[in-house]
């Protein structure tokens, strides 16, 4: 928690630089808004953690900024590190990935399951391998610059199977491999696309202990490595406390909360809708949540 | 069990009433089945008049072998099959080399098609040997190289083309019309057809393909359909259902023709005595050429992003999306490859019948190839390979059984019954190995070693 005396001065930096900036974002399905007036930023280079309850909103916003909802209302600016401002409520859902280089994963895993290991990160540089193909009719012809592309694609993946690894299961069918390694495949597949942004739907989600570890390390890596910015939504709170910069809070479609994870864990307002207490059992619960932050910081130790 | 071993001659008594209980049903089953289409037949009198022919002796063969076939599957097959898994299971662990013939069967295949001819020439003489390069060796490789066009569509890209005869059918009349309007010849001719089919791929892509799955699958065939509709009705120039006669045939580069009367006649200037053997083998090598292109292609197509795009897509539609990959463009581009073959291949039909009209483009042609496709295996070009050969020789082989006629009399046509056995055939495949003669794929590129993947884990594509 190194980072906690230069919140302000990290925060100051962050207002010149966002990668992302989430402004009045709103999406209503029928009847039920399922956002409401939605304003978070994202700092570039940070891990910064979506959270709420179940049905907040949260898939939905992912669904928004990666192109597969188009949004209600609002704006969304994704800018590059060159500079380029990418507003991605205006962009289809595939050139968001293409252009403005952002890569998700999902909530429910989608890997090609036919496909093996290897081939899922193949597919993953299909752009890149596009243009060194000519769109494809000089590869047809054997061109020594696709030749060239394809092992360099190979040897991208190969860097991402020895990250998340899973080198040894490189020729196994992507459906054939345990539920923590198709998480991790998952997301070494969506860093294959060179994202600028990495969003990431409860990656945690159904692994045992040992697999959440490798999941700590892979992303904390992926940070260290590629200076990519993370967005994660995540319901396991020792995950957040540990790997994040920064939390935002949805409930009910609204935010509730904002700021550092030592912040947001104190609130009483996140701690009453996460928990879904009644107001006067607060202080309890804050006790109760102290204690797992201690036994979360031993574990560190 | 230990009741079984203890009493042998009762177990075996109860499975012999089994099997006979069985076989009843089967011999009802099959009465029902067939007294309408096997035991009564209409037919015309004399006078032109309909009339019912009853044919009960017929049906009680169909029956009988209904019956027999039930029995013996019941008494001894199922045993036989059981217990050859058993033993099979046990033996799994011990990695079983898979024979020269089987790791060498593509190299091996095309080079007993490139002897193919000689060989018939050889046995049957020049005259002989006709039937057996055109009627089979043709016919069975347009069908290789229709179902490898369609494979890239139904079997990688995984979208569900029901009316893929269309793209048959332009290439067909293209060349057929442009060579009779502007005397173009077939290698000219034969480029622009596979292009003019791939734009009408694209052009009919266009607005079907944000459709998926059932939806895709009956609009493809309403397409089909309207191609067809279009050639019967518009008469001014595809002359409807007389059809477009007297198309050129194809000449070897120019150098030596086929028309009878011209003077570098192939057999003339060679000569030898005249027959249409010579055209047809210059064609069974044509097609084998088209064909192979078509496996090439795909093969290359495969190792390269849009062939694996194409495979992800069928896949995870969402997830291909969800990487930057268009999935519009590419879904076209699987279309239009498909489409372009699907051109080349009916171009070569009409400079080898000399003759297109509508009848030869219906929907059975369509269906007929999406059933070699699965049955050999969406995605396999082997296994497509040997399904066509099934089907098609089979059909053919039907036609050469005359020997039938001694036992069903002399009226019966073997050839009518084609679809009732196709029927069979499928069902059986597809009990037996419900992903086709090859489930497996392989895939298109490895780090440590080439492994196969089982058909378990692939899917067959909504879109
Ligand atoms: N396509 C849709 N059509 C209609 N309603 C939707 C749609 N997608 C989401 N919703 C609704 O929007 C609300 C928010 O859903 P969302 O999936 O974003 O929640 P979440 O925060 O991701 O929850 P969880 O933690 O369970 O994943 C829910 O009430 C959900 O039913
Ligand atoms: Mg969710």
């Amino acid at each position: 928690m190194a980072s906690a005396p230069t919140t302000k001065a990290a925060a100051g930096a962050a207002a010149q630089d966002p990668i992302l900036k989430v402004e009045h974002l709103s999406m209503r399905f029928g009847g039920l808004m399922a956002i409401n007036d939605l304003s978070f930023e994202c700092r570039r280079g940070d891990i910064t953690a979506l959270i709420g309850p179940n049905g907040a909103g949260k898939t939905t916003v992912f669904n928004c900024i990666t192109g597969f909802y188009k949004p209600t209302m609002g704006m969304m600016t994704l800018r590059q590190k060159g500079g380029q401002d990418y507003l991605l409520e205006r962009l289809a859902d595939f050139e968001i990935t293409k252009r403005a280089k952002v890569a998700r994963t999902f909530q429910n895993i989608r890997l090609f399951t036919g496909l093996t290991v290897l081939e899922n990160l193949l597919v993953a540089q299909h752009n890149a391998l596009m243009r060194a193909s000519g769109y494809t009719i000089l590869g047809l012809f054997g061109f020594p610059a696709y030749r060239k592309a394809s092992k360099e694609s190979i040897e991208l993946a190969r860097y991402w199977l020895d990250k998340a690894s899973l080198t040894e299961r490189a020729d196994d069918p992507a459906g054939d491999l345990p539920y923590g390694a198709q998480r991790r495949l998952e997301i070494a597949r969506a860093m294959c696309t060179g994202p600028e942004l990495l969003c990431l739907d409860e990656p945690a989600a159904g692994l045992n202990p040992r697999e959440s570890l490798a999941l700590n390390t892979l992303l904390q890596g992926i940070r260290a490595d590629t200076g990519t910015s993370i967005l994660l939504i995540e319901h396991d709170m020792s995950v957040v406390m540990e790997i994040s910069d920064h939390v935002v809070v949805l409930e009910y479609g609204q935010k509730i909360s904002d700021g550092t994870p030592d912040f947001v864990k104190n609130d009483p307002k996140v701690i009453a809708a996460y928990l879904g207490v009644e107001d006067d059992e607060v202080e309890e619960v804050i006790a109760e949540v102290e204690e797992v932050a201690h036994e979360v910081e031993g574990g560190q130790k | 069990m230990a009741t079984v071993s203890a009493n042998p001659a009762r177990a075996e008594a109860s499975s012999t009433a089994r099997a006979l209980r069985e076989a009843v049903f089967a011999g009802i089953i099959a009465f029902g089945l067939f007294v309408l289409y096997v035991g009564l037949k209409t037919d015309q009198n004399i006078s032109n008049e309909l009339i019912l022919v009853q044919r009960w002796g017929l049906l009680a063969i169909f029956v009988g072998v209904a019956m027999v076939a039930r029995f013996i599957g019941v008494l001894y097959v199922q045993p036989f099959l059981k217990r050859r898994r058993t033993a099979k299971s046990e033996a799994s662990d011990l990695e079983l080399q898979p024979s020269y013939f089987r790791r060498n069967f593509s190299t091996i295949a095309i080079i007993a098609l490139v002897l193919y001819p000689p060989l018939m020439v050889a046995l049957f003489g020049t005259q002989g040997s006709l039937k057996w390069v055109d009627n089979f060796g043709i016919q069975i490789l347009i069908y290789v190289m229709l179902a490898w066009g369609l494979n890239i569509v139904v079997g990688l890209a995984g979208l569900l083309d029901l009316g893929y005869v269309a793209f048959y059918a332009v290439g067909a009349y293209s060349y057929a019309l442009l060579s009779t309007h502007l005397g173009l010849s077939f290698w000219v001719l034969l480029p622009l057809s596979g292009l003019l089919a791939a734009v009408w791929g694209m052009v009919l892509g266009f607005p079907v393909l944000r459709l998926r799955g059932d939806y895709l699958a009956i609009v493809t065939l309403a397409f089909g359909e309207i191609i067809r509709l279009v050639l019967i009705n518009w008469t001014d120039v595809t002359q409807g259902t007389f059809g477009v006669s007297g198309v050129a045939k194809a000449s070897i580069f120019g150098i030596y023709s086929f028309d009878v009367g011209a003077a570098n006649n192939f057999a003339k200037v060679w000569g030898l005595p005249m027959s249409a053997a010579y055209y047809k083998i210059f064609l069974f090598y044509v097609i084998l050429a088209l064909a192979l292109l078509t496996a090439f292609v795909t093969i290359r197509l495969r190792r390269m992003p849009v062939g694996r795009a194409w495979e992800a897509l069928r896949e995870d539609e969402i997830a291909c999306r969800s990487l930057g990959i268009n999935t519009v463009t590419t879904k076209l581009t699987a279309f239009a490859t498909g489409a372009m073959f699907g051109g080349f291949a009916g171009s070569f039909f009409a400079a080898r019948q000399g003759f297109v009209s509508p009848e030869s483009f219906v929907f059975l042609e369509s269906a007929v190839i999406l059933a070699i496709v699965v049955l050999g295996g969406m995605g396999s070009l082997v296994g497509i390979a040997v399904a066509a050969v099934l089907m098609i020789g089979g059909t053919e082989i039907l036609r050469e059984l005359t020997f039938l006629k001694a036992v069903f009399g002399p009226d019966f046509t073997p050839e009518l019954y084609r679809m009732l056995i196709f029927g069979l055939a499928m069902v059986v495949v597809m009990v037996l190995k419900p992903r086709g003669f090859v489930g497996s794929r392989e895939p298109s590129a490895f780090l440590h070693e080439r492994k196969s993947v089982s058909s378990s884990f692939t899917k067959e594509g909504h879109g």
